[in-house]
């Protein structure tokens, strides 16, 4: 019994303790980002690596997701003769939910997995022994420019999302399930309201904060050798996806709690 | 120039510098032999301030080196690491010139193009290798790239970590002579760790062997063939018998 309290408390501290290591991690790169010098070609290499380059992969998702949620609800609508409703339920639920949940979603699969590697590539073969070495900051050139790239990028790609989604759910309301497209259109603009948009914006900043901050995390903190490597991506993606989704209900609680 | 006065760290139970004191005077190429997990690369961090020591004492130019000193120190830098180092999302030239094109002073691109190319051109590689990236060098390439960044921003200390590691013996050689040309041209002050004896004849000015967390002798190059201590004895003739303990 005492044993197993130990145990228990054991792994509570060391939980506790990684949180703190977490946090003064956080405080640290967010530090750097008002200090000189800033690292411009970083941080547009990652903006174009988070942001232009996962749009792709955002569209995809964004246009099957509206379609499949559009043939959904006009299912699910049909039982209470409730099927007109189509255009304004796939927009809301792809504006406040699934367009960022899932953007952020794809992002930590995408994006902090490819920046958990990355890192953890370099501290494995000494290369961030040798940024030190330069004169240059570990904190400054890898991690700052990442976490703001991703916090400015994945907004915009929760936007384009959103509008690819709702025109997926169009796309299969009006050619499958007899919509008019003027009409579709009319409702959707009508039902969202500018909270709707502030808070799909406001979810893929902080998603897209978490998964860059977790890529970040895991690969800085990584062990030498191949396997601490895989053990930093794959722990990356996982707690990166938690923590989206945990910031998601919290996030929903502070928008919409009225 | 650089001073290490009592210098502890252990990792866990595992005491690995166990008061080491050494002082490299300027322009001195001091050259740390011992065997593997005796501690070399440890000694070479904690001065980096890679790793921090849990006791004594690290003093560039009789200042100790904290968190100020160490980025006086830094800026007048150069290394080579083991396994080369270079950073595979940039160019060849773009990581010879990484420390110029950066903070205030930094150069304009093409001049510190033109400044990798000039290294690139001391380590005996042509302009042709600027625009490749790490992946596609040789290993013996990669160590002479690494070699020229170490160099880019003619430094006043060098620190070689096992320089010749990986390489063909006739490789190891050429490197193990740049290496002595560009100390003794740049008048630079020195450390290098290896296990290579060619390496140690080769670059060294003066020898420190560490052996158990502590120096277990240091002299003059010149003078280590006729040492009496066992354990260099051993060391230096790579015999498996002997003081040091060996697996078999």
């Amino acid at each position: 019994m005492t044993a197993a309290l130990a145990g228990i408390g054991a792994r509570a501290l060391r939980l506790l303790a990684a949180l703190g290591a977490l946090v003064i991690f956080t405080g640290q790169a967010l530090g750097r980002l008002f200090r000189r010098p800033f690292e411009a070609r970083a941080f547009g290499t990652a903006l174009l690596q988070i942001g232009w380059l996962s749009l792709p992969v955002v569209g995809l998702t964004a246009i099957f997701t509206g379609g499949a949620l559009a043939l959904q609800i006009y299912a699910g609508g049909s039982r209470f003769s409730a099927e007109q409703f189509v255009p304004q339920i796939v927009a809301v639920g792809m504006v406040r939910e699934l367009g960022p949940v899932l953007v952020g979603l794809m992002i930590a699969a995408r994006v902090t997995s490819s920046i958990a590697a990355e890192i953890a590539t370099m501290k494995v073969t000494e290369q961030i022994d040798a940024l030190v070495t330069l004169s240059a900051s570990p904190m400054g050139y890898l991690v700052s420019p990442r976490l703001l790239a991703a916090t400015l990028t994945v907004p915009a790609l929760v936007a384009i999302g959103d509008v690819i989604g709702i025109l997926g759910g169009q796309l299969v309301a009006v050619e499958r399930l007899g919509f008019n497209a003027s009409t579709y259109v009319a409702n959707t603009w009508a039902f969202l309201e500018p909270l709707d948009m502030a808070s799909s914006l406001a979810k893929g900043a902080v998603f897209g904060f978490l998964a860059a901050l977790m890529g970040c995390w895991y690969g800085m903190g990584s062990a030498r050798g191949a396997e601490g490597v895989g053990r930093a991506t794959k722990g990356s993606v996982v707690a990166a996806a938690v923590a989206i989704l945990a910031a998601n209900f919290l996030l929903t609680g502070v928008f919409f709690s009225a | 120039m650089i001073a290490l006065d009592g210098l502890q760290k252990s990792f866990g139970d595992n005491a690995v510098l166990r008061g080491i004191s050494l002082e490299v005077p300027k322009g001195q190429s001091l050259v740390v032999i011992g065997g593997s997990g005796t501690g070399k690369s440890v000694l070479l961090k904690c001065i980096l301030g890679l790793v921090r020591p849990d006791a004594g004492h690290i003093r560039f130019e009789g200042k100790e080196m904290d968190g100020r000193a160490r980025a006086a120190f830094l800026s007048r830098f150069g290394m080579l690491f083991q396994g080369g180092a270079l950073f595979d999302s940039l160019p060849v030239w773009e990581n010879i010139s990484f420390r110029l094109t950066r903070g205030p002073g930094r150069l304009p691109r093409e001049k510190a193009k033109a400044l990798a190319v000039e290294k690139l051109a001391r380590v005996g590689l042509g302009p042709e290798v600027a625009e490749r990236f790490p992946a596609e060098l040789s290993g013996g390439m990669q160590k002479r790239v690494a070699l020229a960044r170490a160099i880019a921003a003619d430094p006043e200390v060098i620190f070689f970590d096992e320089p010749t590691t990986g390489l063909d013996p006739i490789m190891a050689g050429v490197i193990n002579e740049l290496i002595r040309s560009i100390v003794t041209d740049m008048g630079a002050t020195a450390i290098t760790i290896t296990h290579d004896m060619a390496s140690v004849r080769a670059i060294a000015d003066e020898v420190a062997m560490i052996h158990a967390g502590k120096i277990r002798w240091k002299g003059p190059v010149g003078e280590m063939d006729a040492a009496e201590d066992p354990y260099l004895r051993q060391f230096v003739t790579g015999a498996a018998e002997g003081p040091i303990e060996t697996i078999r």
